[in-house]
């Protein structure tokens, strides 16, 4: 192989540094819409969950249609704020501005036999990454309905497991307050009775995950407590 | 290259840079290449199957790219040309699975942009295109590809049909109703280190199919 110069080498590596960056800015530009588009559609997907229904992609947005009848951006002191789409409302941006000024969205949910739900957005901590999830509350204000989570890496078979039925189904049926004090729901290392109303089993293995949960459940809706309370019926 | 008689597109020479690495000379079961990603994403078809054309493609782009330019490539900063080129080539594959298979690039999350480091295409860049032209390149990335691709699915195959009793998603062990018989799924495959002893398996097979392939003492 010849010998190139030093000014070849320079020339060479910037022709191709801007040609790369170029081509991917490009790439980048050009599917963004269609990966904006696949991110809603998970997102509602996660939302239907929370309330027991399985979509598939092609029929997200048509469920979503059907079962969210109302969607709204509340305030600590439980008021609505006019003027805010709840869908576009990111969680983790929220979370960084005074409790006083955050805005926290709320999805009603009304079932097939008429049953009011409302959807609660959590987000928090895990051990690797970020842990994300939905919760669906009872028109008693009170009692879970259902709830999806998800995570970005949490160790497949520990932490993970937070995404999956059996974990979330346990949820069901819990209860966010005693009386008028909100007690969230906790999840315990070495097992809860099945019949203890604020606790659930935390996933062996994955005890930081399972802290994080906990601690981005009693976090993100003690913020919806005097909301809460005021609707109940 | 003038002096040269011209080749046919597919002669034997060329159909034969494809057919090795599929066996005699695959680059996970004989050179002991990718294996990290033959743990991480065999544990059913359909990611590994992704995984398996995504590799294929991003080897065959990069050694077709870089055997272009392989005149031009000045030799103290080859290995740095070559990973520009591969990490573009992986993350315009990242883009367009997150636009159009979203599903799957959630499944195999940090493992697209892990091809990068995948030793097959630094070693087939590095070993071939370097010294070979356009279009043989191409098709020793094609070949090498494919032969990691064939060793994922295997693997893939088992362990999807033992470990979860489906075939890219169809539960075959329930519609054959093998389940009423006391049948139970193993989850030890799910997990990486049975990856591992399948690959192990399946070396151990061809070695005793190909005795020339095992080491002289």
């Amino acid at each position: 192989m010849k010998e190139f110069s030093n000014r070849y080498i320079f020339i060479f590596s910037a022709v191709m540094v801007v040609a790369v960056a170029t081509l991917l800015a490009m790439a980048a530009t050009l599917l963004q819409p269609q990966q904006l588009r696949n991110l809603e559609i998970e997102k509602k997907k996660s939302i239907l969950e929370s309330i027991g229904i399985e979509s598939t992609r092609e029929n997200t947005e048509s469920l979503y249609e059907k079962y969210i009848k109302e969607l709204y951006v509340i305030n600590k002191a439980g008021e609505k704020i006019e003027g805010v789409d709840a869908f576009k409302v990111v969680i983790k941006d929220e979370q960084k501005k005074a409790p006083e000024q955050q805005y926290l969205p709320v999805f009603k949910a009304v079932l097939d036999d008429g049953e009011k739900l409302i959807v609660l957005p959590v987000e928090g901590k895990g051990l690797w990454g970020p842990v994300w999830g939905y919760l669906s509350v009872k028109s008693d204000m009170n009692t879970i309905y259902g709830c999806t989570f998800d995570h970005k890496g949490e160790t497949p078979g520990l932490g993970a497991e937070i995404n999956t039925r059996p974990f979330e189904d346990m949820f069901i049926g819990k209860k966010l307050f005693e009386s008028d004090k909100f007690v969230s729901i906790g999840v315990l290392k070495g097992g809860a009775a099945a019949d203890d109303p604020h606790n659930v089993d935390a996933i062996s293995g994955g005890t930081i995950t399972s802290k994080g949960l906990e601690k981005m459940i009693a976090d993100c809706i003690s913020k919806y407590s005097d909301y809460l309370i005021k609707n109940r019926n | 290259m003038s002096d040269h008689v011209k080749e046919p597109m597919f002669s034997a020479k060329n159909l034969k840079l494809f057919t090795t690495p599929l066996g005699r000379d695959n680059p996970i079961t004989v050179q002991v290449l990718g294996i990290c990603s033959a743990l991480a994403v065999t544990v059913k078809l359909k990611p590994a199957l992704v995984m398996a054309l995504s590799v294929t493609i991003v080897t065959a782009v990069s050694n077709l790219v870089i055997a272009a330019m392989r005149k031009y490539i000045p030799d103290r900063i080859r290995i740095i040309v070559q990973l520009v080129v591969i990490a573009t080539m992986v993350i315009l594959v990242d883009q367009f699975l997150k636009a159009y298979a979203f599903d799957v690039s959630k499944q195999l999350s940090v493992f697209v942009g892990l091809i990068i480091t995948n030793c097959i295409l630094m070693g087939r860049l590095e070993a071939f295109a370097m010294a070979n032209k356009p279009w043989p390149s191409f098709i020793d990335g094609l070949g090498n590809g494919a032969g990691y691709g064939i060793i994922l699915v295997i693997v893939a195959f088992i362990r999807e049909l033992l470990g979860s009793g489906t075939v890219y998603g169809y539960p075959v062990m329930q519609k054959l109703g093998i389940y009423s018989t006391g049948y139970e799924n193993n989850g030890m495959l799910i997990l990486p280190p049975m990856a591992l002893i399948i690959v192990g398996c399946i070396i151990w097979y061809q070695r005793s199919k190909n005795p020339d392939l095992i080491e002289k003492k």
